[in-house]
C-alpha cells in the first residue's frame, strides 16, 4: 500500500523505537502533525523550538536513546540551531526533522524558507535535504544510525512539504550502506597491550575521564579498572556522574574550576590516560603546562580528537567500553604484576592524600546569608541517589559540578561544550518525560532561568514534576565574577536591576513557588518542594557576590590556581 | 609545507560545501580545489592543494575522513605522483608581437585554441611550474584574461586509488 511521506516518517520513527518526540507545529509540518493525531508516538508540545531540542537532548542524555525533534520551516527551524549546536558540542545522539518549503520553491526566498542544510552543516554530524520521496526511508534509517553510532551527534533531516504529501510503497531498510562511515569500535590489540604495560609501569598515573565514557556506558568498566590498578580518577564537567565522586580514588573535576588535588595530580603525573575526553581549553589551561611530565594515552572513538590539542604517546581509537573492557581482560591474568604495580603507587597515593588534606573543596559557611554551595549540598542530601540533575550555565553550574557528589551515570545533564544558558530547564523536562517516576531537578541561576522559563507551561501541561532550584544572586554571576577579578569590579550589564518574583511566575503557570532567604529554611523548602506534586520553583536568595573557586585565570597553567581563602 | 590531497566523495547534493566549509570553519587553507565525477557517477574526486605543518595536515586528513560523505583521502606528499594543470590564457597581440607569442607557445608545446585579429587564446597543460613559466614569458605581451584549473594528480605506477 502506498503511504504519504509524513506517514512514512512516523512509521519509520516507530521502527526506530521512538515513543516520544518533542516539537512545535507550523505550516511546513502540518501534514506530519495531522498524522501524529493518530500515531502512537507521543508528542510533547514545548513552548519554543530551542527548548524542544534541549528537551530531546535531555531525554537522550538521561537514557542514551536518540532524541527526536520536529520543527517547522524558517523560524521554527532556525530556532532549533542553538539546541542542535549544544548537542553537537557534547556529542548527543539526536534526529531533528525540519519542515521545508516545497521543492519547486526552494531557493526562491519563499515564505518561511531557510537553508537549514547550509545553516546546520557545521553543527550537525550530518544532514539531509530530502528531494525525492524514494530516498526518505533510507535517509531516516541512515540518520538514526549516524546519530547513535561512532561519536554520537545530531543529524538533521530537512523535509520539504511536497515530499510529506507525495506517496510511495516502501519497506524500511534493515541495514545501512555508507561507504564513507565506518567507525572503529574495537581498539587495536597491540596498542591495548602497550597501554596495559604503561599502566603497570607508571608510578604516578591519572585517569582523565570525559563525556565519551558516559556516551559509551562505560562507567562500570572505568570503576573496575581504576580499582584494579588503584589509579586516581579526575572527571571533566561532562563526566562528573561517570565516576562515583565519593569514591576514595575520585579527584573531582579538573581544569579552570577544578579541585586543587585534581589539577596538581594532572600537573605532576607521569602517565595521563585520557578516556573519552578531548583536552578542551577549559580543562587544559595553558596547554604547554598541562600534564607536561606525563606520557599520554588517549582513548577516543573519534580520531580527530586525538592529537588535536596535545601530543599523544599512545593513541587508541575505539569505543571506551570496548577498550576499557579489553584492558581489564588484558590485566585479568596478571595478578602478580598488578599487585606489584599497585604497591608501587603508595608514594603517589600519599602525595594525593596530602593535596586533598591541605586544600579540600570547601567554601566559607554562613549562618546569616544562604551560600549557594550550601543549597547544592542540601539538595544532594535530600534527594535520591538516582535523582537527575540538570543545570543552566554559570556559577551555579560549576558549584553543582564541584559540590554535588554524583554517584550514578547519566544523572548530570549540563551543557559543557557550548555552555548554553537556558539548557537546564528543558533538558530536565526531557529527562522527566523519559523517567516520570524519578526526581528531576534543574539547578539554575536567575539569569539562565529566564532564557527558557516558558517551559513552565509545558511542565504543567504534561504534569511533569520537575523541581527547579533558582540560586538567585540578582546577577549574571559568572560574568560578574570575571568583571570583579579582571575588570576592576566594573559590573557592566551584569546586574539584573529588576527583581523578578519567581514565586508569582510559577503561580502564573499553575506551578508552585517557594522562596526563602534564611539559611535555616533551606532544608525545609527543598523537602517541601520534593513532597509537592507537579513542578515547583524554589527560589533561594543567595549571597550575591560569592565566587567560584578554585579558579585558573585565563592563560595560566592549571596548577596556578586562585584558591578559596 | 604544500600538500596535494585527493579526496573521493559521494557525488551528492551539498558535498562541495561540506568540504569547503570544513576548511573555512577550521581555519585550514585551500590553495586550489578541483572536482569532477569519476568513472562511477556516484563518486566524485577532488584534488585539494593546501598548506600546513604536520599537525595541521593530520587534522585535515582526519577531519576529511570524518565527514560522512568522504569515501577516501590520500595525501600524495612524499609519494611519486603525476601532477598536471590546465590553463587558458588570452594574450593581446599587436602585429609585431604575434610571431613572438607563437614562438613561445611552440617552445612550451602549448596550443593556440582561439584567434582574433588582436588576440590569441593559448591552452597549456603541464605541471603548475610550467604554467607559471609560460605566464611569466607571456606577461610582457599583455595578458587580458587567464583561467587555471588547479592541479589534478594521480599516483605513479600500477596502484590505483578507488572508492
Ligand atoms: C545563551 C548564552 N548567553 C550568554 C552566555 C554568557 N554567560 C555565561 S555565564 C552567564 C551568567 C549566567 O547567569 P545566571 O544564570 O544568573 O547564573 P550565575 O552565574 O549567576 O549562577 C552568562 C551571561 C551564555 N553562556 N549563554
Amino acid at each position: 500500500m502506498k503511504k504519504t511521506g509524513s506517514q512514512i516518517l512516523l512509521e519509520c520513527l516507530q521502527q526506530e523505537g521512538v515513543e516520544k518526540v518533542f516539537g512545535y507545529p507550523g505550516g511546513a509540518v502540518i501534514n506530519i502533525y495531522d498524522d501524529l493525531f493518530e500515531s502512537p508516538i507521543q508528542h510533547i508540545l514545548n513552548r519554543h523550538e530551542q527548548a524542544a531540542v534541549h528537551a530531546a537532548d535531555g531525554y537522550a542524555r538521561a537514557t542514551g536513546y536518540v532524541g527526536v525533534v520536529i520543527a517547522t520551516s524558517g523560524p521554527g527551524a532556525t530556532n532549533t540551531v542553538t539546541g542542535i549546536a549544544t548537542a553537537y558540542m557534547d556529542s548527543i545522539p539526536m534526529v531533528i526533522i525540519s519542515g521545508q518549503v516545497p521543492t519547486p520553491l526552494i531557493g526562491n526566498d519563499a515564505f518561511q524558507e531557510a537553508d537549514m542544510v547550509g545553516i546546520t552543516r557545521p553543527c550537525t554530524k550530518h544532514n539531509y535535504l530530502v528531494q525525492d520521496i524514494k530516498d526518505l526511508p533510507r535517509v531516516i534509517k541512515e540518520a538514526f544510525y549516524i546519530a547513535r553510532t561512532g561519536r554520537p551527534g545530531p543529524v538533521l533531516i530537512d523535509l520539504p512539504k511536497d515530499i510529506q504529501v507525495a506517496t510511495l510503497k516502501y519497506t524500511y531498510p534493515d541495514t545501512v550502506k555508507l561507504r564513507g562511515y565506518k567507525p572503529t569500535v574495537t581498539g587495536n590489540k597491540r596498542q591495548i597491550d602497550k597501554a596495559a604495560k604503561m599502566l603497570l609501569r607508571a608510578k604516578r598515573p591519572v585517569f582523565y575521564v570525559g563525556g565519551g565514557t558516559v556516551q559509551s556506558n562505560a562507567s562500570g568498566e572505568l570503576l573496575a579498572l581504576a580499582e584494579r590498578l588503584q589509579v586516581p580518577v579526575t572527571t571533566t564537567l561532562m563526566a562528573m556522574a561517570a565516576f562515583p565522586q565519593a569514591h576514595p580514588l575520585a579527584l573531582g573535576m579538573l581544569g579552570m574550576h577544578g579541585t586543587y588535588f585534581a589539577n596538581m595530580a594532572v600537573t605532576d603525573c607521569d602517565l595521563l590516560v585520557a578516556v573519552g575526553a578531548r583536552f578542551d581549553d577549559r580543562v587544559t589551561g595553558r596547554i604547554d603546562a598541562f600534564a607536561s611530565k606525563a606520557k599520554v594515552i588517549h582513548i577516543d572513538i573519534d580520531p580527530t580528537s586525538i592529537k588535536k590539542n596535545v601530543a599523544v604517546d599512545l593513541p587508541i581509537v575505539g569505543d571506551i567500553k570496548n577498550v576499557l573492557g579489553a584492558l581489564l581482560d588484558n590485566l585479568a591474568d596478571q595478578d602478580e604484576a598488578v599487585s606489584e604495580s599497585v604497591s608501587g603507587l603508595q608514594d603517589w597515593h600519599e602525595t594525593v592524600s596530602h593535596w586533598k588534606a591541605s586544600h579540600p573543596m570547601g567554601y566559607q559557611a554562613s549562618t546569616s546569608v544562604i551560600k549557594p554551595q550550601y543549597v547544592i549540598e542540601k539538595v544532594r542530601e535530600l534527594t535520591d541517589d538516582d535523582a537527575i540533575i540538570s543545570t543552566e550555565v554559570g556559577q551555579h553550574q560549576m558549584w553543582t559540578a564541584q559540590f554535588f557528589r554524583f554517584s550514578q551515570p547519566r544523572t548530570f545533564l549540563t551543557s559543557g561544550g557550548l555552555g548554553t544558558m537556558g539548557f537546564g530547564l528543558p533538558a530536565a523536562l526531557g529527562a522527566q518525560v523519559a523517567f516520570p517516576d524519578r526526581q528531576v531537578i534543574d539547578i539554575s541561576g536567575d539569569g539562565s532561568f529566564q532564557m527558557n522559563s516558558q517551559e513552565l507551561a509545558t511542565l504543567v501541561q504534561y504534569r511533569l514534576p520537575v523541581k527547579i532550584v533558582i540560586l538567585n544572586n540578582n546577577f549574571l554571576g559568572m560574568v560578574r565574577q570575571w568583571q570583579q577579578l579582571f575588570f576592576e569590579k566594573r559590573y557592566s550589564q551584569t546586574c539584573m536591576e529588576l527583581p523578578i518574583d519567581f514565586v508569582k511566575l510559577a503561580e502564573a503557570y499553575g506551578a508552585t513557588g517557594l522562596r526563602t532567604d534564611k539559611v535555616d529554611e533551606v532544608g525545609a523548602v527543598i523537602t517541601k518542594a520534593l513532597e509537592t506534586p507537579g513542578p515547583v520553583i524554589m527560589e533561594f536568595k543567595v549571597a550575591r557576590e560569592e565566587n567560584v573557586l578554585p579558579m585558573v585565570p585565563a592563560g595560566k597553567g592549571i596548577h596556578e590556581m586562585v584558591l578559596a581563602s | 609545507m604544500k600538500h596535494t590531497i585527493s579526496v573521493l566523495v559521494e557525488n551528492e547534493f551539498g558535498v562541495l560545501s561540506r568540504i569547503s566549509g570544513l576548511f573555512s570553519g577550521r581555519g585550514f587553507n585551500i590553495e586550489s580545489l578541483s572536482v569532477a565525477p569519476t568513472l562511477d557517477p556516484d563518486t566524485s574526486r577532488m584534488t585539494i592543494v593546501t598548506r600546513g605543518d604536520d599537525r595541521i595536515l593530520e587534522q585535515i586528513n582526519k577531519q576529511l575522513n570524518k565527514l560522512i560523505s568522504t569515501i577516501k583521502v590520500v595525501d600524495f606528499t612524499g609519494e611519486e605522483f603525476v601532477e598536471r594543470e590546465l590553463a587558458l590564457i588570452k594574450v593581446a597581440t599587436e602585429s609585431e608581437s604575434r610571431a613572438e607569442v607563437l614562438r613561445i607557445v611552440d617552445i612550451f608545446r602549448a596550443k593556440v585554441v582561439d584567434v582574433t585579429a588582436r588576440s590569441y587564446t593559448v591552452e597549456i597543460t603541464g605541471a603548475p611550474a610550467k604554467v607559471d613559466a609560460l605566464l611569466e614569458l607571456l606577461r610582457p605581451m599583455g595578458i587580458k584574461e587567464i583561467v587555471r584549473s588547479g592541479p589534478v594528480v594521480l599516483g605513479r605506477g600500477m596502484k590505483g586509488v578507488a572508492g
